[in-house]
């Protein structure tokens, strides 16, 4: 059985335009699967769809069987906390510490007092700094976020997602405002993650290399819908051409 | 080569400059202002301030009551300040787009703001002394109408501009909005929220002068006590002492600005 079954969903964000249009896939657990497209195509509302930071307006999400429309407010911050998110301006509390940041990621398991009060556990707090030290974050933990690299911040994006113990990972261009360095150091980890933790990547990149790289399969979106989904060693320069249209092939593969 | 859109702006200027110089012209025809008059009456008036505005030995007795007043109109405006920025955070919180709770309410808070910002303090003061008379309450609901409004114009914007991202990301991870508050929007945007707070201090100190004359309480009720007996030495002992007052408030506030941002 899929851990995520997403049914034909379309999205109107205003009427008689659609910007996602009967997309339907599979998602297992363990999977690194890559979304590629143009810009506006509606990736980033794909992703916000499936932990419902977007409502989508038609079809259905199955997350381990559940629809995930008929979930109660309680149930729904139940559901988000299986689902980590990273972002490419890595929405961090700038003016916070890494180390309060990365808590953050619990605050879906709290009670609004505990949240509040920040009433975190011991085995939360060596949880934290475990993943600080596996993402060679550990010296920066009491800094203040705002005096970090991106790549740093970055980091302390996936730590924060991680400590949540999702299964499913959503990376909305995670590496779109990085140097080719920390890109890979940070597609490195997403590699990692879903590797030895058996997390789902579901990826929004705009490099068809890097997706070729790393992912174990490719969704191509173009306007609103599906036009590629498959493994990324089929992925051919006619499904490209079909992704972003006839112009930007000649750059894409040059 | 000549660059379009310098030209454009080039000229743009001059029709402004233009009609900025027929706005003064017209207006000054309108109200009988006339600049020579005005000018000239100039020195004239320096030589009367000088003469009669002198801090005498006798106006330095009355010292310890100024003082006493001075006291109070600082405490009543600070109140004012707390009290309103507690009440437009909460409004901020509800008329914000990033925080809103529906729209309803966002509407509601936006229209309370502008309505309250847009009145003037001593429009305020004037309507509350009917229902209050002339005691230090209605000045103080003066300045707390006054700044409630502006408070929570200042305070949306900040929530606006600065949490988005931040809020995007703990509603992600199941926080509730308690939580997505006091963990996301607060700490982002409480540096610039004290600045306002402490913004709004200075002006009200300010503003309680010219309130408390109205209402007759605090400082401005002593300003106006002596202007009225034409006791014009203690008249500008009391400017001179709400200067101080006003510089040393700005000096504190820009230090704490210094420390927090
Ligand atoms: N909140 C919104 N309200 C109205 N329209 C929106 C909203 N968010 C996105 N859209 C529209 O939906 C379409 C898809 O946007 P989306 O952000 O999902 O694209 P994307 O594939 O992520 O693009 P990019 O690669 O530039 O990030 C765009 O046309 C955009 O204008
Ligand atoms: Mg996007």
């Amino acid at each position: 059985m899929p851990l995520l079954e997403v049914k034909n969903i379309t999205k109107q964000y205003e009427k008689d335009k659609k910007v996602l249009s009967g997309i339907s896939f599979d998602v297992n657990g363990g999977e690194f699967i890559s979304i590629i497209g143009p810009s506006g195509a509606g990736k980033s509302t794909l992703l916000r769809c499936i932990n419902r930071m977007v409502d989508f307006s038609s079809g259905e999400i199955l997350f381990h069987n559940t629809d995930i429309m008929s979930l109660s407010k309680k149930d729904l911050r139940k559901y988000r906390t299986q689902i980590g998110m990273i972002f490419q301006h890595y929405n961090l509390v700038s003016r916070l510490t890494v180390i309060e940041n990365v808590l953050h990621g619990r605050l879906g398991y709290k009670t609004t007092l505990q949240g509040i009060m920040t009433r975190f556990t011991e085995e939360e707090k060596k949880e934290a700094f475990h993943l600080l030290e596996k993402l060679g974050m550990r010296e920066h933990a009491y800094k203040r976020c705002d005096h970090l690299s991106g790549g740093q911040k970055q980091r302390v994006g996936i730590a924060r997602a991680l400590i949540q113990q999702p299964k499913i990972l959503l990376c909305d261009e995670p590496i779109a405002s990085l140097d080719p360095n920390s890109s890979k150091v940070i597609m490195d980890h997403l590699k990692n993650i879903s590797q030895e933790l058996r997390i789902t990547c579901i990826v929004n990149l705009h490099q068809v290399d890097v997706a070729k790289h790393y992912s174990e399969r490719i969704i191509g979106l173009n306007g609103g819908q599906i036009v590629y989904d498959g493994a990324p060693q089929e992925l051919t320069t006619t499904n490209i051409h079909q992704i972003y249209g006839s112009e930007a092939e000649n750059l894409i593969l040059a | 080569m000549k660059i379009d859109v310098y030209r454009k702006k080039k000229r743009q200027f001059t029709i402004f400059a233009l009609i900025v110089l027929c706005m003064t012209f017209i207006s000054a025809k309108l109200t009988n202002f006339s600049f020579v008059q005005g000018i000239s009456s100039v020195p004239e008036a320096f030589r009367w301030m000088g003469s009669n505005l002198l801090i005498t030995r006798e106006s330095f007795e009355k010292m310890p009551s100024i003082l006493d007043k001075l006291i109070e109109t600082i405490f009543l405006s600070i109140t004012a300040t707390t009290t309103a920025s507690i009440i437009a955070l909460l409004l901020a919180l509800l008329g914000s787009q990033t925080t809103k709770v529906n729209g309803f309410f966002s509407t509601l808070s936006r229209f309370i703001a502008s309505v309250f910002r847009n009145i003037p303090i001593v429009a305020w003061a004037l309507i509350l002394l009917l229902s209050f008379g002339q005691n230090a309450l209605t000045g103080y609901f003066a300045l707390f109408l006054a700044t409630l409004g502006f408070l929570t114009r200042v305070f949306t914007e900040t929530i606006d501009e600065t949490s988005n991202s931040s809020v995007e990301a703990l509603q992600s991870t199941g926080a509730n909005y308690y939580q997505v508050v006091s963990k996301a929007v607060l700490p982002e945007c409480s540096p610039q929220m004290i600045s306002w707070i402490l913004f709004m201090v200075e002006t009200n100190i300010r503003s309680s002068t010219l309130v408390g004359i109205l209402t007759g309480t605090g400082i401005g009720f002593a300003f106006d006590l002596y202007y009225k007996s034409m006791n014009y030495n203690v008249v500008s002992l009391i400017t001179l002492s709400i200067v101080v007052v006003v510089i040393s408030i700005e000096l504190i506030s820009n230090y704490i600005r210094r420390v927090i941002l």
